[in-house]
């Protein structure tokens, strides 16, 4: 079994970039906001597009 | 050998800390608010109203663009928002949002304000609502602004232009009623903005802004705002004349200008600084007053004419 390179290891210990505990709120939150945003404008669109498809939309021959 | 910089904290990208309510900051809520009310007036204007649904989507979508116009506004006068009193609590010179999310985020609402509005309701009232936000954020907040002591009086444009988007959106028109709210707003806007120009002109030159008590002096400032109402009075009283508002609204809308009036005509012979100070305040107060009360009773008589009820 071979050791480790001493570099490799120093690299290994190291955790990279590091969110702070408010960073990682933050980033939470404005997640949060847009997953909701976009859900709201889904089924806004959505809600829109059969009022101007109208009642009978699916009155149709085949 | 191997290059550590990648985890060397001197390069590591400053990432946000900003909360969504900061990034509803940025949308001016209080003027979005206006700007919804002010619209919606425009929209019952209309002869007949289209699905609720559909209203209540125009409406939202012109809230997106003005608040889109908000945050490209703020992005745009971050440096002397840092400078002014009134201003350096705002996200961007607070340092709660970076001026290029601003940008983003301004942007991207843009286009999609214009798209859902013409989506939903017209291309007309889109177009309209895209020529709103350019003509705020290029025109007045990066050409005029810092230019010329007109800033508000060409600028103020922007700021009148909801009804006749929101009428659009109703009915793919322009008419001559939703020009009489248009100018209104317009021949409002300078006024109102001279009287709070008045009260923190100190700010205003401590950033070098042209408003026109910096540039031309209180007394000419002072004659301006008490010409502005001297036309607004009887403009305010339109819609009565024009025949899409009751006489009731007629009758308020006397009473508010001759109150403009004799507030402006304080305003103008004030003598000394302090009672300059209390006028100006009391002229910018009523102002808020005057706008909202006319609005108001417009968009309460539609609802009732289209209840039946009046």
């Amino acid at each position: 079994m071979s050791d480790k390179d001493p570099k490799d290891e120093e690299l290994s210990s190291r955790q990279g970039i590091v969110l702070t505990p408010e960073q990682v709120r933050g980033r939470r939150a404005r997640n949060i906001a847009i997953g909701l945003g976009v859900t709201f404008l889904a089924v806004l669109f959505y809600a829109v597009t059969i009022v101007r498809l109208g009642g009978a939309v699916a009155n149709r021959s085949i | 050998m191997s290059d550590a910089s990648y985890f060397d904290e001197s390069t590591t990208p400053k990432l946000p800390v900003a909360a969504p309510l900061d990034f509803i900051a940025l949308l001016k809520p209080r003027v979005m608010s206006l700007v919804v009310f002010t619209a919606l007036a425009g929209f019952l204007l209309a002869p007949t109203l289209p699905h609720p649904l559909i209203v209540f989507a125009s409406l939202f979508a012109i809230a997106v663009g003005a608040g889109a116009s908000g945050a490209l506004n703020m992005w745009y006068d971050a440096d002397i928002d840092t400078v002014m009193r009134r201003t350096r609590l705002r996200p961007i010179p607070a340092g709660r949002i970076d001026a290029d999310a601003a940008l983003a985020f301004g942007v991207v609402l843009s286009i999609l304000s214009v798209f859902t509005l013409g989506f939903v309701s017209n291309w007309l009232a889109a177009a309209l609502l895209a020529f709103t936000i350019f003509f705020y954020v290029v025109i007045y907040t990066m050409w005029l602004k810092r230019l010329t002591p007109l800033n508000i009086v060409i600028g103020g444009a922007a700021g009148a232009l909801p009804p006749i988007v929101g009428y659009s959106a109703a009915t793919g028109d322009v008419s001559m009623a939703s020009l009489m709210l248009f100018a209104i707003i317009f021949i409002w806007t300078p006024p109102h903005f001279w009287s709070l120009a008045i009260l923190k002109m100190d700010e205003y030159g401590s950033v070098s802004l042209p408003m026109l008590p910096n540039v031309s002096g209180l007394r000419r400032t002072r004659l301006e705002i008490l010409i502005y109402c001297l036309i607004l009075a009887p403009i305010g009283a339109g819609p009565w004349l024009l025949g899409f508002a009751s006489w009731l609204y007629g009758v308020t809308a006397v009473g508010l200008g001759l109150g403009l009036l004799y507030l402006a005509g304080q305003l103008f012979f004030a003598q000394d600084n302090a009672t300059i100070g209390q006028a100006a305040r009391r002229m910018f107060a009523f102002s808020i007053l005057y706008l909202f009360t006319l609005f108001l009773m417009l968009t309460i008589e539609r609802v009732l004419s289209f209840m039946g009820l009046f």
